[in-house]
């Protein structure tokens, strides 16, 4: 167990050594710095200035043991709009999308691992044709569509929530409600496909033969084999919401990571920009760890 | 009339499948009563498992129906019994032992935790059900019981996974086991210790013990009354002394005849040049030797039989022989030229002088190819053996060959059965016109008739073809009916090689005649003699 999370350690650590170049050697492809920070009508003293600043004018691999070195100390430079450090910013806005995530995630999980199973239990029955539909919406429906009509609706029309911002739990019950809905349409269909296929396992053969109970066989027997597939499409959609969930973001006014890198790319804070990438790569990176470890938790074979 | 454990009245059951309704059984009849072994023996689709998923409610409703009957247990019919009722005869009264002990214990727990349960779920308080679940690891023989309890079922050979699903059966001190193939995935050796096993606990428990099977040894070791099905109806119940000797249903009698090891043992020609010859091959995997020093000569049209328990190296050897896996040393010379240390592309060449057919058949045909693709594609790769203006013609040969019809050639493997599967198999090994087949338990997943149709078409086409056969497989008597020289091995070593006569009549190994002696004869009066060479053997 210790050696597989170790090995998993590494390799993640490869994926950010190679994140880190790649980040560093593409941001130097779109063009000079210093002619991308500084506004157009900017002399050539100015940019000549700039440049010895930040010590543009060394080699390449100079720079680069530089950025590594700061990147180290999680310095990223100051954000040119806020004027403080870049790193502060995207924390401020990654606390938001995490929550957000977490929140989202944890609602989805629950809510389509019971009625996934109990979709799967009695194929074509009562919660099973709720899965389809709930699925087919949540599959159709552009979120932003959704988000916007939701506003529409609830905020406007009825004045039961606020349109957007935060500030009250009220706040967050439309945009998690929006981002809930197409995560939980495809882990019920996961969920229950998972299921129907553990349900027709010949250990279930054997538990009923033991005399098991419907529920512990649904619950105790079934449902921990059948969440291996399952628990790779949580972490998916996990790691796609901390990323940032840019419209539902954007639509909700949410100060979450997602708004602020579009924010931060129309404002060309570039330092801010760095820094949410590193820093969501980072949380996907962990969010994957997890995965990993849950799945041998899970599952002993995985273990040994 | 006196009333029996159990008994099964005028039992249908059919099932409703899109292709239409199937009667899985229909009107049958059984007994069985305390302290007494009943056998259910048939072939796949016979209908033998059907009623035992009865009495147990395994059968899912729909698609299955029961149509007619009663399932009585001590004189209630549990077919009208209430739910609740009837799952606490399950596991408490009536248990369960399957055949695939991997497939039906559950990966993700350990297999205390599954013992326990059982006890559990039939109201045994948890330190009085852990107690007890040591307590029955400890009687059905597993190593060092108390770290089994925490280990995890891929964590057990088979045939110990096997114990621990009969000690699971135990838990609760049943009236009634059903074992479904108890032992069919299991070595001889690991067969018979299970089956004594069975019979011990049967003795000390009192229990009824109603035994699945498809194989006559099975019912010559340890049945009291044997119940012959086919087709979903039973033909014949009787002793299995009664039944053997003096059978009265021709499917009985076909049954009977088409039991390997009787017939005439293979007398092998004077030896001339070898095909093959095999010296000092060595295979590892870590620190365990698969393969230790194998050696050996095969004769251009000879059999040479493989035996040995799981573990032994007979897979690896022909892995090896293939080169799908590299042997670490050692020579194989295919006519002088040493195949372990050929390039790829010499390889090429010679792969088609050499084929394999596997053991499992479903597993083995590309499911999407029809039986034309599938043979004519050995002539994709090899094109200099046939131009394609004669492929088709070729493969109603190839077919015609293996006792297939040429209209087969535009199906699908799906379609066939597994011994037409096997055939098909067969014809595709044919294609390239090899010299050498290796057949890795080709026969072992078919029905005895089955089996002996596709072993007389392999004598068959080594007599009019002159093609070498290495016959890997763990069923004996197969092998004395189909072996020039038998080749036995233990732990990656060669334990002892002779004419299938001298192996069979008068072997000089210990091992080798722990292996015959545990082999099961489908004569009772022989089986019953073998039991006791064998304890003898033991003791």
């Amino acid at each position: 167990m210790r050696k597989l999370i170790l090995g998993r350690v590494l390799s993640s650590f490869f994926s950010l050594a190679a994140l880190v170049v790649m980040v560093f050697f593409l941001s130097r492809l779109t063009g000079d710095p210093a002619a991308l920070f500084l506004p157009r009508e900017a002399t050539q003293e100015m940019l000549d200035n700039f440049r010895r600043l930040h010590g543009l004018n060394d080699p390449l691999i100079v720079q680069f043991g530089r950025y590594v070195w700061d990147l180290l100390h999680l310095d990223f430079g100051q954000s040119l709009r806020q004027a403080r450090p870049a790193i502060d910013v995207v924390f401020e806005g990654f606390a938001w999308t995490f929550q957000l995530a977490a929140i989202t995630i944890a609602l989805v999980s629950i809510a389509a691992i019971v009625i996934g199973s109990l979709a799967a239990f009695r194929p074509g029955g009562i919660f099973d044709r709720f899965a389809s539909v709930v699925s087919l919406i949540g599959a159709s429906a552009p979120d932003f569509w959704v988000a916007i009509v939701a506003i529409v609706v609830f905020a406007v029309n009825f004045a039961w929530l606020p349109t957007s911002g935060t500030g009250t739990v009220w706040h967050w019950i439309l945009p998690v409600a929006v981002l809930f809905i197409r995560p939980f349409g495809l882990i019920l269909q996961i969920v229950r496909g998972s299921m129907i296929q553990s349900f027709g396992s010949l250990y279930v053969k054997t538990a009923r033969a033991k005399g098991v109970g419907n529920t512990s066989i649904i619950f105790v027997h079934t449902l921990r084999n059948a969440m291996l597939p399952v628990i790779t499409v949580i972490g998916d959609q996990a790691a796609a919401m901390l990323n940032g969930a840019v419209i539902i973001e954007t639509i909700f006014g949410f100060p979450g990571v997602g708004k602020l890198m579009i924010d931060s790319i129309l404002q060309r804070d570039f330092n801010v920009v760095l820094a949410a990438i590193m820093v969501t790569a980072l949380a996907i990176f962990v969010m994957n760890l997890l995965i990993d470890i849950a799945y041998a938790i899970l599952d002993p074979r995985v273990r040994t | 009339m006196a009333e029996h454990l159990l008994e099964v009245r005028n039992l249908s059951v059919q099932f409703h499948t899109a292709g239409g309704t199937v009667k899985a059984v229909s009107n049958i009849s059984w007994y069985l009563d305390r302290g007494e072994t009943l056998a259910i023996l048939g072939e796949s689709g016979s209908g033998k498992s059907v009623s035992a998923s009865a009495i147990m409610n395994l059968i899912d409703m729909p698609p299955g129906e029961i149509t007619n009957g009663q399932i009585l247990f001590e004189g209630r019919d549990l077919l009208t019994m209430p739910i609740g009722k009837r799952r606490m005869i399950n596991g408490k009264r009536i248990a369960m032992i399957f055949q695939d002990p991997l497939g039906h214990l559950n990966p993700v727990y350990t297999v205390g935790w599954q013992l326990v349960e059982t006890m559990l779920v039939h109201g045994a308080g948890r330190d009085e059900a852990e107690r007890r679940a040591l307590e029955l690891l400890k009687r059905v023989g597993l190593p060092s019981p108390e770290a089994s309890m925490k280990k995890y079922p891929h964590q057990f050979s088979g045939g110990q996974r096997q114990r621990v699903m009969i000690a699971m059966a135990l838990a609760m001190k049943p009236d009634i086991v059903i074992a479904d193939e108890p032992t069919t995935a299991l070595d001889v050796t690991v067969q018979a210790e299970v089956l004594s096993l069975l019979d011990e606990l049967q003795k000390e428990t009192g229990m009824g013990l109603l035994l699945i099977t498809h194989d006559l040894g099975v019912v010559a070791e340890v049945a009291d009354r044997v119940v012959v099905m086919n087709g979903g109806e039973i033909v014949e119940t009787g002793t299995p002394s009664e039944v053997y000797h003096n059978p009265q249903h021709p499917y009985t009698k076909k049954l009977i005849s088409a039991a390997p090891g009787r017939g005439a043992m293979h007398e092998p020609q004077g030896r001339g040049e070898a095909l093959l010859r095999v010296s000092g091959m060595e295979k590892a995997y870590g620190a365990f030797k698969a393969l230790d020093g194998v050696s050996f000569d095969l004769q251009p049209g000879e059999t040479m039989a493989v035996v040995g328990e799981s573990g032994s190296g007979k897979s690896t050897l022909a892995r090896c022989l293939l080169r799908l896996e590299e042997a670490d040393s050692g020579q194989a010379l295919w006519k002088g030229r040493d195949l372990l240390s050929m390039s790829r592309k010499e390889l090429f060449g010679l792969r088609r002088q050499i084929q394999m057919v596997f053991q499992d058949p479903t597993q083995s045909l590309n499911p999407r190819m029809s039986v034309y693709e599938l043979i004519s594609e050995a002539w994709v790769i090899h094109p200099e053996i046939l131009p394609k203006a004669r492929w088709r013609e070729r493969v109603d040969e190839l077919l015609a060959q293996v006792g297939l019809l040429p209209e087969h050639a535009r199906r699908y493997p799906h379609q066939f059965s597994g011994g037409q599967r096997q055939r098909i198999a067969i014809a595709r090994a044919l294609a390239l016109e090899p010299q050498l087949i290796i057949c890795d338990e080709a026969v072992s997943a078919l029905d005895v008739s089955i089996q002996a149709q596709v072993i007389a078409l392999l004598d068959k086409l080594r007599r009019e073809l002159k093609i070498a056969f290495i016959f890997i497989a763990h069923d004996l008597p197969v092998v004395r009916d189909f072996a020039d020289h038998v080749m036995v091995m233990k732990s990656g070593k060669v334990v002892e090689r002779g004419t299938a006569r001298q192996i069979f009549e008068s072997p000089r190994q210990d091992y080798t005649r722990r292996l015959l002696a545990a082999g099961l004869d489908p004569d009772p009066e022989v089986q019953q003699r073998r039991r006791l060479e064998r304890e003898a053997i033991i003791a």
